[in-house]
């Protein structure tokens, strides 16, 4: 298995540092073995040169010409349905269960550790039901 | 060498033979200012003395600027207490606690009563064997109040959070966390 995600023109990332954390956008052009090109119109990400190191690069690639203007680049995203399969993917999910966990009060942690209990023990119920009958 | 004082309107006619220093205004005493996330049936979460890791309701703070709290006593065993704000977690859940009558507590509220000092040793002895009971007047207090408020507990899951200690777990960033 090689790799399959690229550093490429219309490789949509991820921005992992700086104001526009947790922002998608696509890269536009590669500046130098450090640098690109990116912007994300519709997420708020302004046209900049950003350091690779904050980027994580996605599965998602959108087929645009290189420096394109924020209108196509936009069409390509709807064309391509990419926010509803960014939101669709596990690293999407995982990243708002995430900031669902830090936002809870300390209240709605009490719930969740009841509702664990009440899964592990349903759970332990039909296990032990299974070894009977086993 | 003594400080150079700022001219008064009119100049003394003469000079005092002993150094006499301003008198320091009367220091003024500020009450205790409450933290705006406490609000009277918040509930809190003790940090220190016996009932550490307790959540309790917050009824009133006292003139001294501490804050009476109650588990409720029949929930989880924390009778009506003055606790410290600075020793206190704010949680954002709360209870209504306007219809609850809380007795006319103040500070002498809580203090012991006097036991005389004897100097015997018999007498020492005799006395380290009796502990300091509860009157009656305050566990009938109490009752009232845990009345109150447990009516006020509307959520289900109320009591039961209120029975269960707080405690770090593994990971748990305290300075990041919501509570």
């Amino acid at each position: 298995m090689g790799f399959t995600r690229f550093v490429e023109i219309g490789r949509v990332v991820l921005v992992n540092y700086g104001p526009d954390e947790g922002k998608l956008a696509v890269i536009l052009d590669v500046a130098d073995n450090n640098k690109a090109l990116i912007e994300g119109p519709d997420t708020g990400v302004p046209r900049q040169l950003i350091p690779f190191k904050r980027l994580a690069l996605t599965d998602f690639k959108l087929p645009i010409q290189r420096n394109a203007r924020i209108g196509t680049i936009k069409a390509a995203a709807k064309e391509a349905d990419l926010y509803a399969k960014w939101e669709a993917s596990s690293w999407a999910k995982k990243k708002a269960k995430k900031v669902k966990r830090a936002q809870m009060t300390d209240f709605d942690r009490f719930k969740v550790m009841v509702a664990r209990k009440q899964k592990s023990a349903i759970i332990a119920k039909k296990v032990a039901e299974l070894q009977a009958a086993a | 060498m003594t400080k150079a004082v700022a001219p008064q309107a009119k100049a003394p006619k003469w000079y005092s033979g002993d150094d006499v220093k301003p008198k320091a205004a009367p220091q003024k005493h500020n009450p205790t200012k409450l933290r705006s996330t406490i609000t009277p049936g918040t509930i809190l979460i003790l940090l220190s003395g016996r009932f550490r890791g307790k959540r309790v309701v917050f009824l009133k703070q006292l003139p001294s600027g501490t804050l009476l709290v109650t588990g409720p006593y029949s929930v989880n065993g924390v009778p009506m207490r003055r606790v410290n704000q600075a020793y206190v977690i704010a949680t954002s859940m709360s209870v209504d606690v306007s219809k609850v009558t809380i007795p006319a507590a103040d500070d002498s509220y809580f203090t012991r009563e006097e036991v005389a000092t004897k100097t015997d040793e018999d007498q020492f002895f005799e006395q380290g064997a009796k502990s300091s009971t509860v009157s009656d007047k305050r566990k009938a207090d109490q009752k009232t109040v845990d009345a109150g408020v447990l009516a006020a507990m509307t959520n289900p899951m109320l009591k039961a959070y209120l029975n269960a200690k707080f405690s770090l777990k593994k990971g748990d960033r305290p300075h990041e966390m919501i509570f």
